[in-house]
């Protein structure tokens, strides 16, 4: 019985990702705002984003980026409208977010497994209670995404930054989503580790259908991957390809 | 009731369990130690420590209010005084304002204070010093009825909605984004905090309370490696050190509640011990 249905189960995903950047989704935020206080944190963003579609925001700090994120998943109070329309036959949808977060609680020598930690994202089996067979195997096969399938008895407060990114991306995308939100992902990872996450993240725009927004310092990720790159500043300061954003005075205002 | 004293002289055939008290009170210890052995996982966890210890302390505000308001159930009171407490606990440490420890520490002297005042009045507290050590020897058959409502009730909350504590536990953000309700299960834990400290505060006392939630959690952090492990190793401990307290207590004569921390705090210090050879090697 479980051996069929693993064998389905790929088929199933092919036919899903056969779909993968059909380019008709579309997520557009209409004049988002915060305010912290008196304060505008954000002002008036307009987003319009495609599946498919890598967006990379970039900025000083303090320049409200990763308040737009935190906007766009509804964690704190905004003006202004997300809409998600599917362009075929013009229905508003309702949209699911992935989130890759920067870090996560876990003390010295907490003990919870990989397992543990996912599990408690997906499912509602008492981790505490038994290991569900079931959710194991999902775990496993969604962690074999990013090839971290063997992590899956580890000490999560154990993993390296790259190892727990990675776990956190298969979080994310379980199950996936319309739109994933990176912020900051790669703070505190050595090169290698780099180098096989943006890998990952071309592999998850090839093969699935979802829109990405990331929040990211790396400027030769950006020109390798991004295909539109937002200079934020409280307003949008400039937007476009890779090159006419890195290559604009607004950029050498910045970072120059 | 009979019955079930009749087992327990049977299992326990020893001089302490010939009386009744000690019968209570070990149905008590049994009731009670695996709920804090469990809940303690999350509040170490959770770095929630202060927070239930000060609402340990809130107990006493709540007994003043009874004695103020005249309310003839003691436990009511302060039952719904440590609730309203942790959830406005909850509420200040969102607003994000202030550090939460801070918050804590300003509210849990507030309310011991405004209950030290209230029931020193006229140099009356010795008649409420039983609340400070605790004494599980006078704890009644229904009161142990009620440790056992508390006790189901708890064990639900944790089979529904343990995983999802746990996530909100490890990142807020990406709980709201799995569309988990933080703020809802934050409060239901919150208050169900409350509840089991305020049904066990007076068996085990204001002063040792907290020290019931945390040592069996920590020690049995220093050895397990998932969160099975770390349940089961939490509950027993508890257990144990819950029951051998009970008996040397008794033969020994000393307070039940501090003799039952002082072994979960020895058994605290061995994991750790060994938990720093095994490392070593």
């Amino acid at each position: 019985m479980f051996g069929i249905m693993d064998k389905i189960k790929p088929r199933i995903k092919a036919a899903a990702t056969s779909e993968a950047a059909c380019g008709l989704h579309c997520i557009k935020a209409n004049n988002i705002t915060v305010r912290k206080g008196r304060q505008l944190i954000i002002d008036k963003i307009n987003l319009h984003i495609h599946c498919g579609k890598i967006t990379v925001l970039i900025g000083r700090n303090g320049a409200g980026k990763s308040t737009l994120i935190k906007a766009i998943l509804g964690e704190i109070k905004h003006e202004g409208s997300i809409e998600f329309t599917d362009l075929r036959n013009r229905t508003v949808e309702n949209l699911s977010i992935g989130y890759v977060p920067q870090y996560i609680n876990l003390g010295k020598n907490t003990p919870m497994s990989v397992y543990d930690l996912f599990a408690s994202y997906i499912s509602n089996a008492p981790a505490f209670m038994y290991k569900s067979k079931k959710i194991y195997q999902r775990v496993k096969e969604q962690l074999a995404i990013f090839d971290a399938e063997d992590l899956i008895d580890k000490r999560a407060c154990d993993l390296s930054g790259g190892e727990l990114q990675r776990l956190l991306l298969s979080i994310a995308v379980t199950p996936i989503p319309n739109l994933l939100l990176l912020d900051e992902p790669v703070s505190g990872i050595d090169r290698n580790g780099r180098q096989l996450f943006y890998q990952n993240i071309a592999k998850l725009k090839s093969n699935y259908d979802l829109a990405m927004i990331i929040v990211s310092h790396d400027f030769d990720f950006v020109r390798k991957y991004a295909d539109h790159v937002i200079l934020l500043d409280k307003v949008i300061v400039k937007e476009g390809t890779p090159e006419e954003v890195l290559s604009s005075e607004d950029f050498q205002m910045v970072f120059g | 009731m009979n019955t079930v004293y009749k087992i327990i002289e049977s299992i326990l055939p020893f001089s302490w369990t010939e009386y009744n008290f000690m019968k209570n009170a070990l149905l008590a210890i049994i009731i009670i130690s695996p709920m804090f052995g469990s809940m303690g996982t999350m509040i170490v966890n959770n770095k929630m420590a202060f927070f239930s210890d000060a609402l340990g302390h809130s107990a006493l505000t709540g007994v003043a209010i009874g004695a103020i308001f005249g309310i003839s159930d003691v436990n009511l009171s302060m039952l719904i005084f440590a609730v309203v407490f942790a959830l406005l606990l909850n509420r200040i440490k969102r607003k994000k304002t202030v550090s939460s420890d801070t918050v804590i520490s300003v509210f849990a002297s507030l309310s011991m204070a405004i209950g030290l005042v209230v029931l020193s009045r006229g140099g009356n507290f010795a008649k409420y010093s039983a609340l400070l050590v605790g004494d599980i020897l006078s704890i009644s058959w229904d009161e142990i009825g009620y440790l056992l409502i508390i006790f189901i009730v708890s064990l639900l909350f944790w089979l529904f909605c343990f995983n999802k504590l746990n996530a909100i536990s490890i990142n807020e953000t990406l709980a709201k984004s799995k569309n988990i309700r933080v703020a809802l299960l934050e409060d239901l834990f919150s208050v169900l905090i409350a509840v089991i400290v305020m049904s066990s505060v007076r068996w085990i006392g204001i002063l040792i309370i907290n020290a019931l939630l945390i040592l069996p959690a920590a020690a049995s952090r220093n050895m397990a490696s998932n969160v099975r492990e770390y349940h089961l190793f939490s509950v027993i401990i508890s257990l144990f050190s819950g029951i051998c307290g009970l008996i040397i207590s008794f033969y020994a004569g000393f307070a039940a509640g501090p003799t039952i921390v002082i072994i979960a705090a020895l058994i605290f210090f061995v994991t750790l011990l060994l938990s720093l050879i095994l490392r070593h090697n």
